[in-house]
């Protein structure tokens, strides 16, 4: 019974702080900020976006056909 | 011992359902809306709400979301405020300016005021960004909207007025 209380009590503790780590949706004006924008940067989002059709060039990236050698 | 240890499990998991249970309560329907007067809101004058209908909804400057449903509140507050709807929406801006500029380029007919501390937003449990809580005459909160999805959450919305402004108070 001890163990079972001893269990019990870590268990409710360990599940309590799960659910106190979360972001309310009050808290969210900062996840909504510009920077937090993965495509702020038209340079960067460019290149990203050269990187991933020319590894994923097979399938023809993001919609567009290619041949695979990352030139076009 | 099995049967001990199957015993320590349920006892586990009862706990902590428990546990998480009390500690992400929310104000549901049937439940009673916490007193507006009292939540230490500020920016905007609160309406009279004593005998009304109230419709509380929580939004923000950065949900778009809220932007768009803003007119449809302005014509609920139009067609329903005559006959004893009373709308109050509540930002959880924490940038005052940011609070002002939405409201100043909205120009809602209707009340808001400014949550800054966000003690009426943990108080309630706010589930989504917005929220639209329908509270009866008598205070009880009947009716939970998530989120605005447009023509369809104004029907329902407008709907769920109706039937709480017909009853009587």
């Amino acid at each position: 019974m001890k163990a079972a209380a001893i269990l019990a009590g870590t268990m409710a503790s360990m599940f309590a702080g799960c659910t106190t780590v979360r972001v309310q949706p009050w808290e969210r004006a900062a996840l909504t900020d510009y920077g937090m924008r993965t495509d702020r940067d038209p340079l960067a989002t460019a290149a990203a976006e050269h990187t991933y059709f020319s590894r994923e060039s097979a399938t023809g990236g993001r919609g567009v056909g290619g041949s695979g050698c990352g030139c076009n | 011992m099995w049967c001990r240890s199957k015993r320590a499990w349920a006892w586990a998991v009862l706990a902590s359902t428990i546990a998480g249970a009390t500690l992400r309560a929310e104000v549901g329907v049937g439940d009673r809306f916490p007193s507006l007067q009292d939540a230490g809101l500020s920016e905007g004058v609160l309406p009279e709400v004593e005998g009304r209908v109230l419709l509380v909804d929580f939004w923000a400057s950065w949900c778009a979301p809220c932007k768009a449903s803003f007119p449809a509140f302005a014509r609920l507050h139009e067609e329903f405020g005559v006959r004893g709807l009373a709308i109050v929406a509540v930002s959880v801006d924490e940038k005052r300016a940011a609070y002002a500029a939405f409201v100043k380029k909205l120009a809602p007919p209707f009340a808001t005021v400014r949550d800054a501390g966000h003690s009426l937003a943990s108080a309630v449990g706010v589930p989504a960004m917005p929220t639209t809580y329908l509270v009866d005459r008598a205070g009880r909160v009947r009716f939970v909207h998530r989120g605005f999805h447009g023509s369809a959450s104004e029907r329902e919305l407008r709907a769920q007025i109706e039937a709480l402004l017909a009853e009587r108070g």
